[in-house]
């Protein structure tokens, strides 16, 4: 297990250098620089800001020199918030982003898996129909939509959350986004735990342990819920990753401080760093979770072998 | 408090009695009746074969016993255990006989067992839920019970998920775990069909060991008259649903009665006879479940057959002691034989 787990971290390495190098090179292709603006510098100045950040180098004695810097940790000075480092923006927006999916992941499994599980045990009943056209609803209704409605209601109508705005350790500040963010995902997790658990209860192994007499309860939870988990596992790997690097729609609603909002306007001004910065987060974020799911499948599967 | 009088529950009644029982499902194609009329009678200790082909209904009414039909069946007639109408038990009180005083054991030990967790658990847990035992105490149980169906090492294997172990090793898992609560009755659906020709040999002999040790009833049902007639005292042949023949095994082997039965034999390949050039078989084909004849069932393949097999079923009546037939024809058969000849 150590050394699949080690084997897999090395095996990402080339995968972040691709993501950096298309990052890099899609960047710099694109036309306009950091520095360009409608009202005209003087060229002296331009240049000597050019200089400043190495832009006057050739193209590939600064990838060369982004690399080198990535090798240290170091994701290099932002090139639209002077005077801050792409690290530093990361370090501020990303404890928000992760405090808010995690809080999302969470609400979604728990009631997602628990809906989707009864849906299953009350399949064709007003319930499972219930549930499940909620469900569908969940998915279909945009963030951008339910993400304002809730702001009317809770907030405006009832006064009982605030509106927006992020306090460090306030779970009233939490919940509203946490639960926007949540809804798609329970209504995903809900149809995907229904179809599993169906498909699991008509299995064979099923069948002998309700003929040996166990009460429905362990007949769900022990014998049907591990098979259950494998598909839900593979939802989950890129979801937690998307989930905690932020999302921009929610972020901006709310007026959140996370690093969603910064990728657009970052792209936006050709803020080169704080792109391939954010982009490499991302993609690194990915790969440890995929990493993460698979080990996970060995440990509910144990026919998985990882070597 | 006092002995009741001895009534038709009395200790030398047969634990579990099956009467007029019907398995039906409704389909596109029209009413599938899987299961027709059958009345059966599963002595204490005793073990019964039921023989048919794929599609005889033979596994229906295994499942129909412990309530394991697929949802949308309709189960008819009457499932007597010992005082209780299984039929109409609710899901509680089933659960308190299944595994329990009626335990089963399947087909295929590849996916019987539960892929996800160790043998351990799943033997284990049968105690646990019926007899309140410790986690310690269902372990040893479960360690001698595996090594009472030979099973070597049994304490490592406990450990072991069912992936790691041969296809014998799970159906004797699947065996210890139908009797580890010592059940009255085991109900066994070809437990050796998906197993090797040996290994089916080592099942089948360690299903009569243990009947011999805990008076258990065994059940068994199987398409291959061969394995019958190896292990079972009494046999049903099973055809579109309904019983045809019931007998003692000697005496059905002897003496059938019934033209199927007698075909079933005449098609097993004989090693001490000349091969001929086709090896023998029932003509035509078993008839579609979802539109049965109104007669007898089996008549439109019967060399036997009379204007009357076609109009009226035959019931299952009681030829001589212990030996009934669903049949109009009351002549000596032999027919078969006399045609091979």
């Amino acid at each position: 297990m150590l050394r699949y787990t080690v084997r897999r971290l090395l095996g990402a390495l080339p995968t972040l250098l691709v993501i950096v190098t298309l990052a890099f090179l899609l960047l710099h292709a694109a036309p306009g620089g950091p520095f360009d603006s409608e009202k005209r510098m003087m060229p002296e100045i331009q240049r000597s800001i050019e200089a400043r950040y190495h832009l006057d180098e050739p193209l590939w004695r600064q990838y060369l020199r982004y690399l080198g810097d990535l090798a240290h940790g170091d994701l290099g000075p932002s090139f639209q918030y002077r005077s801050t480092s792409v690290n530093e923006i990361i370090a501020q927006g990303l404890p928000v982003d992760a405090t808010i999916g995690l809080t999302a992941i969470t609400l979604a499994l728990s009631i997602g898996g628990t809906v989707g599980i009864n849906a299953a045990l009350r399949r064709g009943t007003r319930w499972d129909y219930g549930s499940m056209a909620v469900a569908m609803a969940g998915i279909s209704v945009p963030v951008f939509v339910v993400a304002p409605l809730l702001i009317l209601v809770f907030a405006i109508k009832l006064h009982w959350l605030p509106a927006g705005d992020w306090v460090h350790g306030s779970p009233s500040h939490l919940l509203l986004p946490a639960v926007a963010l949540a809804l798609p995902y329970t209504a995903y997790i809900a149809r995907l735990m229904r179809a599993g658990t169906i498909d699991v209860l008509n299995s064979p192994f099923i069948r002998t342990a309700r003929a040996k007499g166990l009460p429905l309860r362990l007949i769900v939870w022990r014998h049907a819920l591990p098979p259950t988990l494998t598909p839900l596992v593979s939802f989950l790997g890129p979801a937690i990753a998307g989930l905690l690097t932020g999302s921009i729609v929610v972020e901006t609603v709310f007026g959140l401080p996370g690093i969603g909002r910064y990728f657009i306007t970052a792209a936006l001004n050709r803020d080169y760093t704080l792109v391939i910065g954010i982009t490499v987060l991302y993609g690194a974020l990915i790969i440890l979770f995929n990493l993460l799911a698979d080990l996970c499948y060995a440990w509910i599967d144990p026919r998985v072998r990882l070597r | 408090m006092s002995a009741g009088p001895a009534g038709p529950d009395a200790l030398d009644a047969p634990p579990l009695r099956i009467r007029r029982l019907s398995v039906s499902y409704a389909t596109d194609h029209g009413r599938i009746e899987a299961v027709r009329d059958i009345d059966i009678d599963v002595a204490a200790g005793e073990f019964l074969g039921i023989v048919g082909e794929s599609g005889s209904g033979k596994t229906q009414l295994l499942l129909s016993v412990l309530g394991l039909s697929a949802p949308r069946a309709e189960l008819g007639g009457s499932i007597r255990y010992r005082q209780q109408e299984l039929l109409r038990l609710d899901s509680a009180a089933l659960n308190q006989v299944r595994g329990n005083r009626i335990s089963m054991v399947f087909q295929d030990p590849m996916t019987a067992l539960n892929p996800y967790l160790r043998v351990g658990i799943q033997i284990t847990e049968v105690l646990r839920v019926h007899r309140g035992a410790s986690a310690r105490a269902a372990e040893q149980r479960a360690i001698d019970m595996l090594q009472s169906v030979h099973i070597p090492d049994a304490q490592r294997r406990m450990r072991q998920y069912p992936h790691e172990l041969s296809g014998g090793m799970r159906q004797r898992v699947m065996i210890a775990m139908a009797l580890i609560a010592e059940p009255e009755i085991l109900l066994a659906d070809e437990p050796s069909t998906a197993l090797d020709v040996t290994v089916q040999a080592q099942i089948l002999s360690l299903f009569q060991e243990l009947r011999a040790r805990t008076g258990t009833a065994i059940v068994l049902v199987t398409h291959d008259l061969g394995v019958i007639a190896e292990v079972a005292d009494r046999v049903a042949v099973m055809y579109a649903g309904r019983i045809m023949e019931q007998a003692p095994v000697h005496e059905l082997f002897a003496r059938p009665r019934h033209p199927y039965t007698e075909a079933l034999q005449q098609s097993i390949p004989r090693i001490d006879a000349a091969r001929p050039a086709r090896l023998p078989s029932i003509a035509g084909t078993p008839p579609d479940p979802a539109s049965l004849p109104p007669g007898c069932a089996f008549a439109p393949r019967c060399i036997y057959r009379m204007p009357v097999c076609d109009a009226v079923a035959p019931p299952l009546l009681e030829d001589s002691p212990g030996h009934w037939k669903a049949c109009h024809h009351d002549g000596a058969l032999g027919k078969l034989r006399g045609q091979a000849a």
